[in-house]
């Protein structure tokens, strides 16, 4: 008896102490309560930017996939990057653990401390739809960056993209075969064998082998390397045993590009293989300096942060719409093309070659 | 006398008590530090987010004080989920109709974990464990690495309030069956036989108390729960998907133990678990509205269980 009176009791207070009755005057929107001066604490741990935006200042916040992940800290240096040639105050949030709807409560949260701009890498192409619809139903701008809300475009503003996924394959064929002088024999190692992205490029690969700039270049082999180092490194071996007069291997993956040139380094090759596909300057640079590989190519996420920070800074003022042929300008990247869909592409991929490896970062 | 009294409350509440105090410290600091978190219409809409961990508390405060654990109630979530979107869009069953059946799908999921428990005498930590892969590895066979979509005019319950207040539809779910919860444990024959099972299940079993009827029964429940909670994300989120809720049954655990439930089970109050995951819920806003990373976030929540379980051991001398 006593146990459910004092349960009870406790219950109540508690229930006292949240019970939330709506006021009969609106309470103070996000935007007045951010207002305020900034007497916030910037206690340890806490981001970048953690008062309110002065004034004229455009609030964009970026939210990667989870807190960790060096890819997305590329493209957090070209958020900051921008941040110094216009007027953004920018900070970066993320969830320990890329789970689809852990974002959510980073969202809500940052709505509530008065960002402008949300530019977020979803973790989920759906599951964030009725919490983005929410952010612009309160004025805040969406823009999706490295992967779009594919077949749910209607809840964001717009989308950068890395790079035109389109072309890759082709591009990655044209930059193998002048390595290559167009002539000989070339195997392609990839990631997993259903891995949607890698079989989309080599699908484009295959295509462009049909123009007969290409016509004396063979593919001789597709192997999986499975974004793992050992296969990718035990593959690699198979491809060098089985055909003695291999000139090139291709590998539209950064594990699958770094594994073949370890192999190619311990057996002593690289003059007579060529390597090359998609890899990161800071995990190929070694390989590049020593002569081991000529070049390898990826798309860069610090101008693709870059970018997106225009684009943020723009959509918030009202200069920029993200509607098809709109343009806009980005600072010391040129202008860039709004397409279908609302999205923009941030450029090109970089190749990167002993000469030019050092002035990239990521 | 009244020191005596109070005496006695603490040695027979102090969990309670100490996540009281904390809740109301956390809610008062977060205040005090960030004016941008006291506004009551941003506070109940994030709330909702806690949802289904906030009604999984509810039963497996009842399984942690009969001495058991369920681990498999999130990936039941996503089982049931994945059945009724699969009934629903690839059959064209009604919606209206599959929402009922959610918590019976759940229920006789739950059964399957009470029926390896309570008859074959499993341990329920390793039977849940197995369902737990298996229940989540289902919904995948279901619905691969692709979502179904929910009717648009199922989505959103979350923004649905009663009349002249923040309550959200959830919350108001919510806030009864944790009254309901209460008085299932602390008020019915149900309710004595969980905590003399969690006490000492053959001293219960030599009493009389039909011990595997009562663990069929709360497996069933436990199970039935992440039916309904299975509804209100699928409205929460309009979509279902196989990972959804995966790694929500550490937080539910966490706001159990938090609140001063055994996990040896005999002890533990529906009151305790809901001020602990009111704190759990109020220290994630409050730092997340202050801006404070994520790995701080999580670190914090584990000091905090850490600190809650040593005041409240500390001082009474509990082992």
């Amino acid at each position: 008896m006593k146990k459910l009176r004092f349960f009870l009791m406790a219950f109540g207070a508690s229930l006292t102490l949240l019970a939330g009755c709506k006021p009969d005057t609106p309470p103070a929107s996000p935007t007045a309560t951010s207002a305020t001066p900034p007497t916030t604490a910037t206690e340890a741990g806490t981001t970048t930017a953690t008062t309110s935006a002065p004034a004229g200042k455009v609030r964009v916040v970026y939210i990667p996939k989870n807190t960790g992940n060096p890819y997305f800290d590329g493209v957090v240096k070209g958020f900051e990057q921008a941040s110094k040639e216009i007027d953004i105050d920018f900070s970066t949030t993320a969830p320990a653990q890329p789970d689809p709807t852990a974002q959510i409560s980073f969202i809500k949260d940052e709505i509530q401390r008065g960002a402008n701009v949300i530019c977020i890498t979803p973790n989920s192409v759906d599951a964030l739809n009725s919490v983005f619809d929410d952010a612009r139903a309160k004025g805040v701008k969406i823009l999706t960056v490295n992967a779009d809300l594919t077949g749910n475009e209607s809840h964001r503003d717009g989308a950068i993209l890395p790079t035109d996924f389109d072309k890759l394959g082709a591009n990655q064929i044209e930059l193998i075969g002048s390595l290559m002088k167009y002539t000989g024999k070339f195997a392609i190692l990839s990631a997993t064998a259903d891995a949607p992205d890698q079989n989309f490029w080599i699908k484009g690969m295959k295509e462009a082998l049909k123009d007969p700039k290409y016509a004396k270049m063979e593919l001789v082999g597709i192997v999986y390397g499975d974004d793992k180092d050992q296969k990718s490194v035990t593959e690699a071996e198979g491809l060098l045993t089985k055909y003695p007069d291999l000139k090139g291997i291709l590998a539209p993956t950064s594990v699958g590009v770094a594994a073949v040139a370890k192999v190619v380094e311990s057996r002593k090759v690289a003059d007579k293989v060529i390597v090359t596909g998609l890899g990161t300057p800071n995990t190929m640079r070694r390989y590049l300096k020593d002569g081991i590989i000529p070049a390898v190519a990826l798309w860069s996420p610090p101008e693709m942060g870059y970018i997106a920070a225009y684009a943020s800074f723009g959509m918030s003022k009202g200069d920029v719409k993200m509607t098809p042929d709109a343009s806009f300008k980005t600072g010391k990247m040129g202008s860039r093309i709004v397409g279908k869909n609302g999205v923009v592409i941030a450029g090109p991929p970089l190749v990167f070659t002993k000469d030019n490896v050092d002035k990239y970062d990521f | 006398m009244i020191s005596s009294r109070i005496r006695r409350l603490w040695n027979a509440y102090a969990p309670e008590i100490v996540v009281t105090i904390l809740l109301i410290l956390a809610f008062v600091i977060s205040g005090w530090r960030e004016p941008r978190f006291l506004d009551a219409a941003y506070l109940f809409d994030r709330s909702t987010l806690y949802t289904e961990i906030g009604l999984l508390t509810l039963s497996m405060t009842l399984i942690i004080v009969a001495g058991h654990i369920d681990l498999s109630v999130t990936s039941i979530i996503a089982f049931v989920g994945a059945i009724i979107a699969t009934l629903y869009s690839r059959y064209g069953i009604p919606f209206w109709l599959l929402i009922p059946l959610a918590p019976v799908f759940g229920g006789f999921l739950g059964a399957v974990n009470g029926y390896f428990v309570a008859r074959r005498n499993l341990p329920s930590l390793v039977v849940t464990l197995a369902t737990m892969a298996l229940y989540r590895g289902m919904a995948q066979i279901l619905l691969g690495d692709s979502s179904l979509m929910t009717p648009p005019d199922y989505t959103g319950i979350e923004r649905v309030t009663l009349p002249h207040t923040y309550l959200h539809t959830p919350l108001v779910i919510w806030i009864t069956l944790c009254l309901v919860f209460a008085a299932l444990l602390h008020r019915t024959v149900f309710g004595r036989y969980i905590t003399v099972t969690g006490v000492n299940p053959e001293a219960a079993l030599y009493s009389g108390v039909p011990v595997a009827q009562t663990l069929i029964r709360l497996f069933t429940l436990s199970g039935a729960m992440a039916g309904v909670c299975s509804v209100l994300l699928l409205s929460r989120l309009g979509v279902a998907r196989y990972d959804h809720a995966r790694g929500w049954e550490l937080d539910v655990i966490t706001a159990v133990v938090l609140g001063g439930t055994s996990i040896f089970g005999g002890r533990g109050t529906i009151y305790g678990s809901v001020v602990a995951f009111l704190l759990i819920t109020i220290v994630q806003t409050g730092m997340g509205v202050a801006g404070v990373k994520a790995e701080i976030q999580v670190t914090a929540i584990g000091l905090l269980l850490l600190l809650a379980v040593l005041l409240s051991r500390l001082t009474t001398g509990r082992k």
